[in-house]
């Protein structure tokens, strides 16, 4: 297989994030798509890595994981959060702060 | 395949300060436990004796020159004054936290532990000499201040600074961390010096490998545009500062931009000085992105703080404007031959806003009600009369933020502007005097609210000895590093990161 249809299937994954992010109104589904632009992120090192026959690209799959395992927990728990006393996701709603 | 680096091959005393911190902030954790909730000031002052046993271990490892972690870590000069300044930040942001998270009700100790790993990071992130290094860095610099943010829930504002921040940065962190992977495929590596030994080859062969590189560089300048707050990437700061409690803002405002510039001048000259689209060309392909970045950067911040009549929103758009200055250091750093000089500049600047910033945003953390309303601009009116040694603080600050000589301000923004000079980059300086004296308009109208205007000053509450002990520190840095800038010039002027 040739790297250059790993590397546009990411570009293509990580576009889709970008849009999500920049599109979707629930905070949920906004912080899904960062994570599909992660995973893009980590589609394009794994196949850099295959082509350059190294591990260094691998390693840095690993980390970027663990990172994002971290930025789930905190993410989550600010959800939860707001949630509490909001009784809504909608990041639309989220204007207290004006200026 | 693999062989086991020996313990004295990983070369850990070279990164020991930034170590150190680390697991003193772990330590911190576990002593919290046993600190009974009524002293909580205790939490605080193991946390300044941390910060200050840091502190002493970075003039060990001063001036050394190698890398530790098999070249992850550069331990040198940059990371030795870079460490430095994020300390005395953590120092000060420390000593003005505790009086007022005990005062709004939101005292727990993991703030302290939070805030020491924050620092870690940053410290990390100074020194980092790989991408894997910087991503890694730039979340533990970013984490923890997620939950600083939000730390005053259920108070609505701040969990709403919270999400915010987390939302935005996890954005800027995926956008970095592709631009990231483009460039290892560009290049095969993820070591900057290494990405700096093959730049030359892959622009020789032109091809696909530079459009790579190119956009790698891009996303990279995304992601850290991002954290650093530069225009078009700074939307989020002004909600995410007023939001955050007062001692969080402070120090975020210092320390997120410190590590952010930090990364981005490392990756910029050590990594891509030589990377050119035409060959030959003694600017680097990215200079005008970074010239364009920081013009707009400087006019936006500067005309928007204008319209400001909260204190925090103001300092906010200030911040966003200062961002600009350290922008148009970086700039300067993509001429050939300017590199050095343009990344010592950046470090007085930051130094000399370290200080200034916090200042300002400890002043107006003593004119702050307990329920969170806005401190506007009028609170200050009066202030001289009832209060004249915090008022005379609260003009220094202001004046140096303004870049009006004796301060530190105008020390940082001369060694600026002589850098973009000798760069070559004239109109970019004259845009950034322009805007300095435009800011002069908002910095000023605090001084004359102060000392000026009649009106019914505000009762405004005795500040506690930690508060003021925060305050005098950073008044007195402002004012020694304009005075005696041979302090700070003696340190950087060794600088060296730019390959040679």
């Amino acid at each position: 297989m040739q790297t250059e249809w790993f590397v546009m299937l990411s570009a293509v994954l990580f576009v889709m994030g970008t849009m999500g992010v920049l599109l979707k109104k629930n905070a949920i589904l906004v912080f899904m798509s960062v994570e599909l632009m992660l995973n893009a992120a980590n589609l394009a090192l794994v196949a850099f890595a295959h082509q350059w026959k190294q591990l260094d690209g691998h390693l840095f799959v690993f980390f970027i994981m663990t990172v994002a395992a971290a930025e789930v927990a905190i993410g989550l728990a600010l959800i939860v959060t707001i949630f509490r006393t909001k009784h809504s996701i909608n990041l639309d709603e989220l204007h207290q702060m004006q200026g | 395949m693999f062989e086991v680096p020996s313990f004295a091959e990983l070369g850990l005393g070279a990164a020991l300060p930034a170590i150190a911190l680390a697991i003193s902030a772990t330590i911190l954790l576990l002593i919290d436990l046993f600190i009974p909730r009524e002293r909580k000031m205790a939490t605080a002052i193991i946390a300044l004796v941390y910060v200050g046993m840091a502190f002493v271990i970075n003039f060990f490892t001063f001036n050394a020159d190698t890398t530790s972690f098999m070249g992850l870590f550069a331990a040198d000069q940059f990371t030795g004054i870079l460490n430095m300044i994020v300390l005395f930040a953590a120092f000060i942001s420390i000593l003005l936290s505790i009086d007022y998270i005990k005062r709004t009700g939101i005292e727990r100790g993991e703030f302290y532990t939070l805030l020491l790993l924050s620092v870690s990071g940053i410290m990390f992130m100074g020194a980092a000499n790989d991408l894997t290094m910087i991503f890694i860095a730039l979340e533990l610099l970013s984490i923890p201040l997620y939950v600083m943010a939000a730390f005053r829930a259920p108070d609505l504002k701040s969990e709403e600074s919270g999400l915010k921040y987390f939302i935005l940065g996890a954005f800027a962190s995926a956008f970095f961390v592709y631009g990231a992977a483009l460039v290892y495929g560009a290049t095969g590596s993820t070591n900057l010096p290494q990405i700096f030994e093959r730049v030359n080859v892959i622009v020789a062969e032109g091809g696909s490998g530079s459009w790579l590189l190119l956009i790698g560089t891009g996303l990279i300048l995304v992601g850290l545009g991002f954290k650093v707050a530069v225009a078009p990437f700074h939307m989020w700061t002004p909600d995410v500062y007023e939001g955050a409690p007062t001692p969080v803002t402070a120090f975020m405002s210092v320390g997120a931009k410190v590590g952010g510039f930090a990364a981005l001048i490392r990756i910029m000259v050590v990594a891509l000085p030589g990377f050119a689209l035409t060959t030959g060309s003694v600017n680097t392909a990215w200079q005008v992105t970074f010239w364009v970045i920081a013009a707009l950067t400087l006019v936006w911040g500067n005309i928007v703080a204008i319209a400001q009549t909260s204190i925090k929103r103001m300092l906010a758009y200030s911040s966003i404007a200062h961002a600009g200055y350290i922008m148009m250091a970086v700039a300067a750093a993509g001429t050939a031959g300017v590199s050095d000089a343009a990344a010592r500049a950046a470090l007085i600047y930051l130094m000399a806003y370290m200080f200034t910033n916090l200042g300002a945003f400890g002043v107006a953390m003593v004119l702050e009600r307990n329920d969170g309303t806005i401190v506007t601009l009028d609170d200050f009116i009066g202030l001289s009369k009832h209060r004249p040694i915090l008022a005379l603080m609260m003009a220094v600050f202001m004046l140096s933020l303004t870049g009006i000589p004796l301060t530190g301000g105008f020390i940082g923004k001369f060694f600026v502007f002589s850098a973009t000079v000798e760069a070559g980059l004239i109109p970019l300086a004259i845009i950034g005097v322009l805007t300095s004296v435009a800011s002069a308009y908002y910095y000023v109208r605090i001084i004359i609210n102060m000392y000026l205007k009649d009106g019914e000053p505000r009762n405004v509450e005795e500040t506690t000895p930690a508060l003021t002990l925060g305050l005098y520190v950073a008044f007195v840095g402002t004012l020694i590093l304009g005075i005696f800038p041979f302090l700070i010039t003696g340190l950087t002027d060794t600088v060296q990161i730019a390959a040679r």
